[in-house]
Parts: structure tokens; C-alpha cells; sequence
């Protein structure tokens, strides 16, 4: 059963259509590159995916769980769309971390207010804390930056903070984690190191969404990839099939801009 | 004689602080409720805060102050009638004002926090609450800190009009002994205590702001 399934999803603001009946599915332990040119609504597609936009349109799955459907007008309390939200993580392009807190604290903050709502928080308090350090020093670790646990975001290059921001959406265990062009405010030469922790991610079987325009790494990286163009799906189909071969003349005409690029 | 005036300046300076204190306790907390309605949603609580605030910024603190002391004075039942009763209506205009000053430092820092810091948290389950007070608290206490020192100095200064409906504050303290001993120094000996009072208060500031840049943002 697929992880993902994203059916008929449409989203306008005012009256442009930014998204127009988008569907797709991502199995388990699969990653999903999205490419397409600017304004074709990508980002949208992946905030609506983490219920940072309402789509007006369609229903989102995960894992044969309904989370979404726009057709459905009760208003979801505020504790539900939490709950739903967890089931994905997102990585934000200008890395949104939080300023005054160190690394370690940006990937614990978020673990410990969850935690004050478990029956036994305050049993097991200093358990608790110690096991969300213990696995926000491991995620840290993982993205390579066991040195710069006390360090503030500011005396991290832009590189270090985007595998911050990664940490720390790792720390809530996401069902589905998305990227949204994770490395496009870097300086070329940092681009690298956040890639190779994606790269190693993907390894690890993380089911993934990443919206790039890195488009090697999309077809070494990604099992599958979508070409938006004006809020719709134009090509679809395995990575490397979509890259090298497109079917649809659109596709072509985009990847042609990035050629030699790879 | 010094130690007679002395004793009361000092006695005069105490109400002064006071009524500082007092302020400082009732605007800063009772502004944040301010800027949260002048920020809202709803429409019309939105209209009715930034026209209050309006009103209180917009009109000179000396007026509001004889508005609140003596309009309940020409009403039947005087609720400045008891002993600290000039006090209260002193405080109240000051906290009333000085809470709509402080509504717009923290309105004007609450929408300068970008909203990818709310999104970021939202994206990690936190509720609005925590958000604000986890995240975006911290950030706001950071910017505001320059423009609310600006005001607080301005309200030590500021105190001194309450002496216009007779509050024994530390100037109507010092004026007292014109009248009752033809002396005029003890009024302008007066400023010394705001000297010593605003510049403590720079000095706590600056290294105030100091320990806040532990993180630029
Ligand atoms: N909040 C909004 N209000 C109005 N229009 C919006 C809003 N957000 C996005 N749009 C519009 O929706 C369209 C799609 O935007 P989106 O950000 O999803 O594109 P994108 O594919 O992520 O582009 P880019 O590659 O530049 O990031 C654009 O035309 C944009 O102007
Ligand atoms: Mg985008």
C-alpha cells in the first residue's frame, strides 16, 4: 500500500488555480523529486501537504489513513490538524531556525512541548528529557554536526544550519519528510554537504519529497519524479526515465535549460 | 534644614517610584493585551483598539490625567474619594497611556518576527501558544527592549506631571518649601534624583541589551 496518496487536489488563490487536480502516490521508503519552473506551484503543493494551506479540492492519505478531504467543511480542531501534521515533516528553503536557541535545543524544542502532554511526563520527567537529548544528539550527529551542538544558528554557515533544520525535522519521526528546495540560499560550494545527508537519508529508506532544481542529484537520488508545470502534473514515471527521456514535450523543453548543468 | 528637605524629597521621591513601579507593572503586561486586540482578526475589536490607542497617544497625558481625576468629581459618586485616591487616578491615566505606547513597540516587534518562525513551528506541532511564547517571545523581548527603555525613561519624566493634581511627588515635594520657607533650591535640587534614577536605568538597559545579543538573528 502506497505511503502517500494525493488525490484531485486543487488549491486557488483568489482566482488564479495555483494547483489543478494533482494526483499521486509515494510507496514506502521511496523518495519523490519535484521539478518544474517557477510559480508552477510547487511550494504550494508541499504546504498544503503540511496543512500550512487548505486546498479547496481532493483528499490526502497516509499510510490507508484519510487525513484530508477538502469536500469535508467541518473544521478540523486545532489538536487534529497537529496530530495530522506530525505525519510529515518539512524543511524550508531559508531554514527557519530558531534564532536563539542553540542547535541541539532548535531539534529538542518541539519533542519537549510534545512530551509535556504524555500521561506519565510528569513521572518520568527527567527520563523523558534525557532520552529527547539523547536522540537530538544522535540526529545531529547523523547530519554530521556532533561539534556545533551549543552553537547558535548564527555562527553556523548556511550549510550547517539547513542540516539543523533537517535534524530537526528528523526529531519528530515524520511519516513523510519534504524538502523544499533545501538548498537553494546556499552558496554553490555548500550545496554538497546538505545533498550527501538527503543522499544518505534516502539510504535509509526515509520516505521523501524533495522539490529541487538540482536536477542530477534528483535523478541519482530520487525512485521517482514529478514535472509540475502551471499547477498541474505534466510528466510523471521513474527517475531516471523522466530525466533522460522525457515523453511530454514540456518536460524536454524544461530539462533543455538545465542541460549541462549535470 | 538640608536634612529636613532631604527627608522630604526623599518622602516625595518614594511616591514618585511608586507610582513608576506601578505604571510599569499595570502598562507592560496590560499593552500586550492592547496589541493583541489591535492586531486581531475580528474586525471590530481591531477598530476599537487602534482608536483607543489613538486616543491615548494622540492627545497630550496631561489632559487625560485631569479627565480621570476630575470627571468622576463632578459625577455624584467621586471614586477618587478615598485616602491614596489621587494615587489611583495618577496611576490609572499612566498605565492607561503608557499601555497604548507600549501596544505599538510590541505590534510594530510581533509583525517584524517573520512568519517563517510560526510556520517552522507549526510544521513541528507546536500550538499558537507555545509558538508565541517558545519561539517568538524571546525574539520579541530582544527587539523591543531599545524603544520600551526610550519610554520608560520617558515615564520616570513623566511621573513629575502628576504633581498637577496635587500628587506629593517628589517635585510637589520640592515646590512645597517656596511657599513655606521662601527657598527655591530644594526644587531644583529635585533633579538630581532623576539624574541618578534615568541614569541607573540607561546602565540597566544597556547591559541589558548586551546580555540579550547572545544570538543575532
Ligand atoms: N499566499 C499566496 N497568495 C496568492 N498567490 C500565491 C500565494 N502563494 C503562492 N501564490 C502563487 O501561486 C503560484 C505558485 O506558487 P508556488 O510558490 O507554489 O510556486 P513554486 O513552484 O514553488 O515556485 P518557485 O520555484 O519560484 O518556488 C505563483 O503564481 C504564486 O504567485
Ligand atoms: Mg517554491
Amino acid at each position: 500500500m502506497a505511503m502517500l496518496e494525493v488525490s484531485h487536489m486543487e488549491k486557488r488563490f483568489g482566482n488564479t488555480e495555483v494547483l489543478k487536480d494533482i494526483s499521486f502516490s509515494l510507496e514506502k521508503g521511496q523518495s519523490l523529486a519535484i521539478i518544474g519552473s517557477s510559480g508552477s506551484g510547487k511550494t504550494t503543493l508541499l504546504r498544503s501537504l503540511n496543512f500550512l494551506e487548505t486546498p479547496d479540492a481532493g483528499t490526502i492519505t497516509v499510510d490507508g489513513q484519510l487525513l484530508l478531504d477538502a469536500a469535508v467543511r467541518t473544521k478540523a480542531s486545532d489538536k487534529e490538524i497537529r496530530k495530522k501534521r506530525l505525519r510529515f515533516g518539512l524543511v524550508f528553503q531559508n531554514f527557519n531556525l530558531f534564532p536563539q536557541y542553540t542547535a541541539l535545543e532548535n531539534v529538542m524544542l518541539a519533542s519537549q512541548l510534545l512530551a509535556k502532554e504524555r500521561p506519565d511526563y510528569r513521572q518520568n520527567r527527567r527520563e523523558i528529557l534525557e532520552q529527547i537529548r539523547t536522540r537530538g544528539v544522535e540526529l545531529l550527529t547523523q547530519v554530521g554536526l556532533q561539534d556545533r551542538l551549543d552553537n547558535y544558528p548564527h555562527q553556523l554557515s548556511g550549510g550547517q544550519q539547513q542540516r539543523v533544520a533537517i535534524a530537526r525535522a528528523l526529531a519528530l519521526d515524520p511519516d513523510i519528510l519534504c524538502f523544499d528546495e533545501p538548498t537553494s540560499a546556499l552558496d554553490p560550494e555548500l550545496t554538497g554537504e546538505v545533498l550527501k545527508v538527503i543522499r544518505s537519508l534516502a539510504e535509509r529508506n526515509m520516505t521523501m519529497i524533495i522539490v529541487t532544481h538540482e536536477m542530477a542529484f534528483a535523478r541519482d537520488v530520487a525512485d521517482q519524479i514529478i514535472f509540475m508545470d502551471g499547477g498541474v502534473i505534466v510528466e510523471q514515471g521513474p527517475a531516471r526515465q523522466v530525466i533522460e527521456h522525457p515523453v511530454q514535450e514540456r518536460t524536454r523543453r524544461f530539462l533543455s535549460r538545465y542541460q549541462g548543468q549535470s | 534644614m538640608f536634612q529636613t528637605v532631604l527627608n522630604a524629597l526623599n518622602q516625595g521621591f518614594l511616591l514618585t517610584l511608586a507610582l513608576f513601579l506601578v505604571t510599569l507593572a499595570g502598562a507592560l503586561p496590560l499593552g500586550l493585551l492592547v496589541s493583541f486586540g489591535s492586531m486581531s482578526r475580528f474586525r471590530p475589536l481591531r477598530y476599537v483598539m487602534r482608536t483607543i490607542v489613538w486616543i491615548f497617544r494622540g492627545s497630550p497625558l496631561l489632559l487625560q490625567l485631569f479627565i480621570i481625576f476630575y470627571v468622576p468629581g463632578e459625577l455624584d459618586h467621586n471614586i477618587w474619594a478615598f485616602s491614596s485616591g489621587r494615587f489611583w487616578a495618577a496611576a490609572t491615566a499612566f498605565i492607561l497611556n503608557y499601555a497604548c505606547y507600549f501596544s505599538e513597540i510590541y505590534r510594530g516587534g510581533i509583525e517584524s518576527i517573520p512568519r517563517g518562525q510560526d510556520e517552522a513551528g507549526l510544521v513541528l506541532g507546536m500550538t499558537k501558544q507555545q509558538i508565541f511564547f517558545k519561539v517568538k517571545f524571546m525574539q520579541l523581548v530582544r527587539r523591543i527592549v531599545p524603544p520600551i527603555s526610550n519610554e520608560i525613561i520617558t515615564l520616570v519624566k513623566d511621573t513629575s506631571l502628576a504633581n498637577s493634581i496635587a500628587l506629593a511627588e517628589v517635585i510637589w515635594a520640592g515646590k512645597k518649601f517656596m511657599k513655606s520657607d521662601g527657598l527655591v533650591w530644594p526644587l531644583f535640587f529635585t533633579i538630581l534624583y532623576y539624574l541618578a534614577f534615568t541614569g541607573l536605568l540607561t546602565l540597566f538597559f544597556g547591559w541589558l541589551e548586551k546580555k540579550l545579543s547572545y544570538y543575532s538573528v
